[in-house]
């Protein structure tokens, strides 16, 4: 398995490392917290560490700690438009159940 | 589902725990709000791609009030209702204000600052600018799907203490937080990164559409201090939108016109002077409404005839501000251009050669403080270390407190900057729950025997709730020496316990790393331990709810159907104390599913004790 990027989101994501000037990639990961009980970080990546995975998704470096895959194998990063709203949204196979303003989830 | 934005490393917010800011820059003319999303200071439309909201506040007969280019447009028919430039107002009593006698408004002289009467009631500036805050916070919220945590609002380096006094009150009163009021120039010179640059000298040139300011800045150790001010409060674009009208009724040889020719030409003027930005010539045409036709061609060679008047005027302050400053053209590191009336390009050539140098242009001259203020807004709201230069200690390990079933919430996550600070809401698990013990433990496992213990404490006197009912607040706080102290307190009741700990206190690199290994080693073991750890609370949640439920009203059951819910009960504790997370889960289901009609009829019995004794018309139904 892997985790990807649509291509809208990786032209984002290229986008947003070119206008910061630095950047190796892009990390998500997962954190132990809110109402249901993960909530996902999306970050720059400036260091990698030893344990971490990496992936290639339309020419953006995607990068994973293995604690983190666990629960987000598979997951295709998207970035969409709501109104006058506009962020990166996960599509993550793993999730069962999320809070009711989708901020966390549980798998 | 929520959409998220990329952090800087480290930096994610924790959910519901967003913090969303902006900069505001509340102009004379326009005003705009932009925030930093995935680390680029963008601009935010409205529903129409309307970036600039005009600083105009209409009050309208049924008590509505309207804002921006609606209000506007009635500028001139409902002149007394339609404020405009109310910033030239703010925190000024009616004889500070020079021009007051060529305003359209009924003012009122109030102490402190003017006051003007409109169909509304009598309004302060305060108010009104309060009216287009309140429209930029509305579009800000709308484009980043969440409440403010604050704002950075730019005022011009000259404003005083009474000025930007009530900028904050209008901000206030607009229902936004002020982080900080930003001075227009160096706002604009952060947009620019100049914070991030060399340190020197630098100066903000700002044209708008009715006011020039001309500012010199210094910028030591990333602080920008502003050495002087200088300016024009009456000389701005608009001004060469007139030269134009006068240089066509001149070419026209039309005698004195109608208001409404007048806005047409005038709008005319002004499409001719931004066509001719990028072109050698614009032609410019238009019916009056006497059906006299208007056509003519003006080159910009003659463009810049007309206005090289009001470019001179603007060299006039520029040099008595150098003056002022006690600095030569030498000192100057760099210009700055803000300011809709900058694109002309007779502006830039004459700001280059009055330098000797090239001005900064390539971001939008209308947008560069909103995107400044963006920047800083984002700092300040804590979502970039402050300085990426500054070495700052950071957490070794996440800290966080034990929850039901052994698991461990994180509070605040390892390679948080030091100094931090934390809290987040917890509750009661059972019915009248009176106390709570509090575990602070360090580490990066999911269960707390995997992690280390720090501290343990009670917070005791919760008044009794049922479960879930009570909010308890946890704050974990780690100073810049490293001492982490937890507090916990009851929301309702306001009580509260704290312990302090050293955190790090023990723990040799050695170790931090070893457990760091043993987190990234056993996650999918963690992964389960923690689904299973989840399943047991929750049937540990369910067997006493159930519990509690027979207790008092074990009555409406049948002894075979009594028979079978504990039956079922007897199965799933059974299940409890084993490692198969599916099967528990399972049993759940399945008891919730056998206590369906027990929980209907408790409901019936519940609403029969609701309305015993009473006759149906006292009932209010």
């Amino acid at each position: 398995m892997a985790i990807t990027l649509t291509e809208t989101a990786a032209n984002r994501v290229q986008k947003f490392l070119a206008n910061r000037g630095k950047g190796l990639g892009l990390r998500l990961g997962i954190k132990t917290t809110g109402c249901s009980g993960m909530a996902y970080t999306l970050e720059f990546v400036d260091e990698t560490h030893p344990e971490d995975l990496a992936f290639e998704s339309h020419g953006v470096k995607v990068i994973v700690d293995p604690k983190s895959l666990a629960y987000i194998d598979g997951t295709e990063l998207d970035f969409t438009k709501e109104g006058l709203n506009e962020g990166f949204k996960f599509n993550n196979p793993n999730v069962k159940d999320e809070c009711g303003c989708g901020e966390s989830f549980t798998v | 589902m929520a959409l998220l934005q990329i952090a800087e490393p480290g930096m994610s917010a924790a959910p519901h725990q967003h913090r969303l800011a902006v900069g505001i820059d509340l102009g004379t003319t326009n005003s705009l709000v932009a925030t930093v999303r995935s680390g680029m200071s963008t601009v935010l439309h409205d529903e129409h791609g309307h970036a600039l909201l005009p600083s105009v506040v209409r009050y309208l007969p049924d008590s509505q009030v309207e804002v921006g280019y609606v209000a506007q447009a009635q500028q001139s028919l409902d002149s007394q209702n339609t404020i405009i430039s109310v910033k030239r107002l703010m925190g000024r009593g009616i004889h500070d204000i020079p021009d007051i006698g060529h305003l359209p408004y009924r003012f009122i002289d109030a102490p402190g600052m003017v006051q003007v009467d409109t169909r509304a009631g009598i309004k302060s500036p305060v108010e009104i600018s309060a009216e287009i805050l309140k429209v930029l916070k509305n579009r800000a919220e709308k484009a980043l799907g969440g409440e403010l945590t604050g704002a950075v609002i730019t005022v011009p380096a000259y404003f005083d203490d009474a000025q930007r006094q009530a900028t904050k009150d209008a901000a206030r009163l607009a229902g936004l937080t002020v982080l900080r009021l930003l001075n227009e120039p160096t706002a604009a010179a952060v947009a620019y990164g100049l914070d991030n640059g060399a340190e020197g000298v630098y100066v903000v040139y700002d044209l708008g559409g009715g006011t020039f300011d001309i500012s010199i800045l210094r910028l030591s150790k990333g602080v920008f201090e502003v050495l002087a001010t200088n300016g024009d409060s009456a000389l701005g674009g608009d001004d060469f939108d007139r030269r134009i009208f006068c240089w066509v009724l001149e070419q026209c040889k039309l005698p004195p016109i109608s208001p409404q020719d007048t806005r047409l030409l005038l709008t005319k003027a002004r499409e001719a002077k931004e066509w001719l930005t990028d072109h050698m010539e614009s032609r410019l045409t238009g019916i009056l409404s006497n059906g006299e036709v208007v056509d003519l061609t003006l080159t910009s060679a003659v463009f810049n005839e007309l206005t090289r008047p009001l470019v001179g005027k603007t060299l006039g302050p520029t040099r008595k501000a150098l003056r002022d400053a006690g600095l030569t053209l030498e000192d100057i590191k760099g210009v700055v251009m803000v300011g809709g009336a900058t694109r002309m390009p007779q502006i830039r050539l004459a700001v280059a050669e009055f330098f000797q140098q090239e001005p900064l242009t390539n971001l939008d001259p209308d947008k560069v403080v909103a995107l400044g203020a963006a920047i800083q807004a984002n700092v300040l709201a804590g979502n970039r270390s402050d300085h990426d230069l500054l070495l700052l200690d950071v957490i070794p390990l996440s800290l966080g407190l034990e929850t039901m079933g052994g698991l461990v919430e994180k509070v605040i996550p390892r390679n948080a900057t030091l100094p931090v600070a934390r809290a987040q809401d917890f509750t009661t698990f059972k019915d009248g729950q009176t106390a709570m013990s509090i575990h602070v433990v360090q580490g990066e496992r999911e269960l707390v025997s995997d992690c280390r213990s720090l501290a343990r404490f009670e917070l005791r006197g919760i008044p009794p709730m049922a479960a879930g009912a009570a909010r308890i607040r946890v704050t974990f706080q780690v100073d810049a020496d490293g001492l982490l102290s937890v507090s916990a307190r009851e929301q309702s009741s306001g009580i509260e316990a704290n312990i302090i700990v050293k955190p790090s206190y023990g723990l040799s690199e050695d170790e931090i790393l070893n457990m760091l290994h043993a987190s990234f080693a056993s996650a999918e073991n963690d992964k389960q331990a923690r689904a299973l750890r989840e399943a047991q609370v929750e049937a540990k949640r369910l067997l006493e709810a159930i519990h509690a439920a027979l207790e008092q009203d074990g009555v409406l059951l049948t002894s075979a159907e009594r028979e079978q819910i504990e039956q079922q009960m007897h199965a799933l504790e059974a299940l409890s104390s084993a490692d198969d997370s599916h099967a528990i889960q399972d049993a759940v289901e399945s008891l919730n599913h056998a206590t369906e009609y027990f929980a209907s009829r408790r409901m019936d019995a519940s609403v029969k004790r609701a309305l015993a004794g009473k006759s149906l018309n006292t009932l209010e139904i």
